[in-house]
């Protein structure tokens, strides 16, 4: 592979993005591109498949400890999770599971440029995704599942609940994450609810910095390789959380009271409400 | 979307394998390796219908400077042809790396 001369984490593609995480010299990529392992449910839709379906599973190292990154390629359909592409991805999931309740310990690193389910592939990406969502609550409680949204997709859909369920999550400031997108909210609830083209208000309100600012997301970091690899690191070495994020339904449930609905509350408003619910932003 | 095949004579073997691109807007992946036969063969998935002489026009182009005994596959999410050729030469570049 042409080694990039450029920093900035979202100029790179999925397989890019892998090998610059893993310590130099130990990526290795497992059902690569030879494999053509594609999607067999494009093709009859008229749609050109990847070799890959756009998810890169790559073995290597962070911090000389084993690690499996699972990158999705935002740039193919979106990022959209098929049959295929998510069975890439709660396979690997698996096996580390199966390797942590052995005492290996596989650091498992989650890049999530995506839209959701893949809706060509419908209820089989449905299911991909519960297979995921499954393998990383049973995995988190060996070792922490640490999630990515760099940029430039962000991380939606089935797939944001996803990012949900990680130990923690690595956002920048372009990265943003939202169960339904600004586009999507706007063709549903009309443009008085949110308008998709308002950059400053869909940033505002499902950006890294205000996710990071509310709690939603644990460490805001520049567009920028080093500054990635470092926070991914970090996650690993501050361990498992004592409570994961989705188990704290308490907290969140005290959250969703202290809103009144009747008024709108832009982002800075949110922020305020929440970055004082006793644990801090 | 498409499918074409295209045949050419070639003699140079191809040392390794190689992938770039990426299936996205505007852009194409490119898998290159060496042919089981004299020939290079080249299967082209596009999603841009009806440019069949544009395909051959590049790749007409490509053998003639590339002697390349080389098995191609190409999935194209409507790269223009000079993408196309960009992402060619760069499989051939990685091939011999």
């Amino acid at each position: 592979m042409i080694a990039p001369a450029r920093t900035r984490y979202t100029e790179l593609s999925a397989r890019e993005r892998a090998a610059a995480l893993l310590d130099p010299g130990t990526f290795r990529e497992l059902i690569g591109p030879f494999e053509r392992l594609e999607s067999p449910h494009l093709q009859p839709q008229g749609i050109v498949p990847a070799c890959d379906d756009g998810v890169v599973v790559a073995r290597g190292d962070l911090d000389g400890e084993r690690a499996v990154v699972l990158a999705v390629e935002g740039l193919f359909q979106g990022g959209g999770i098929g049959e295929v592409s998510g069975a890439k991805i709660a396979g690997a999931l698996e096996l580390a599971l199966r390797a942590g309740e052995r005492g290996h310990s596989v650091r498992p690193v989650l890049l999530l440029e995506t839209g959701g389910i893949r809706l060509q592939e419908a209820n089989l990406g449905l299911l991909a995704i519960a297979e995921i969502h499954a393998a990383i609550v049973a995995l988190r409680s060996h070792v922490p599942v640490v999630g990515v949204i760099a940029g430039m997709v962000g991380c939606f859909g089935g797939m944001a609940i996803t990012a949900g369920l990680c130990s923690h999550i690595v956002m920048t400031r372009e990265g943003r994450l939202g169960l339904n997108g600004p586009q999507v909210i706007e063709q549903e609830a009309g443009v008085a609810e949110l308008d998709s083209e308002d950059r400053r208000l869909v940033w505002e309100t499902i950006g890294g910095e205000q996710r990071v600012a509310t709690g939603m997301a644990d460490a805001l970091v520049e567009d920028d390789v080093a500054a990635i690899a470092r926070a991914v690191r970090d996650a690993f070495e501050a361990g498992v959380p004592a409570e994961h994020r989705s188990a704290q339904v308490g907290r969140y449930e005290a959250r969703l009271a202290s809103i009144d609905a009747s008024e709108l509350l832009d982002g800075p408003a949110l922020r305020a409400l929440w970055s004082d619910d006793g644990r801090g932003p | 979307m498409e499918t074409l095949n295209f045949d050419y004579p070639a003699s140079q073997a191809v040392s390794r394998r190689a992938h770039v691109g990426v299936v996205g807007s505007g852009d194409l992946e490119v898998l290159l390796e060496p042919s089981p036969d004299e020939r290079g063969h080249v299967t082209v998935r596009t999603s841009a219908e009806g440019f069949g002489e544009v395909w051959e026009s590049v790749l007409d182009r490509f053998f003639s400077r590339n002697d390349l005994a080389a098995a191609v596959e190409i999935n194209d999410s409507g790269a223009t042809p000079g993408t196309v050729a960009l992402r060619l030469a760069q499989a051939v570049e990685e091939s011999r790396s």
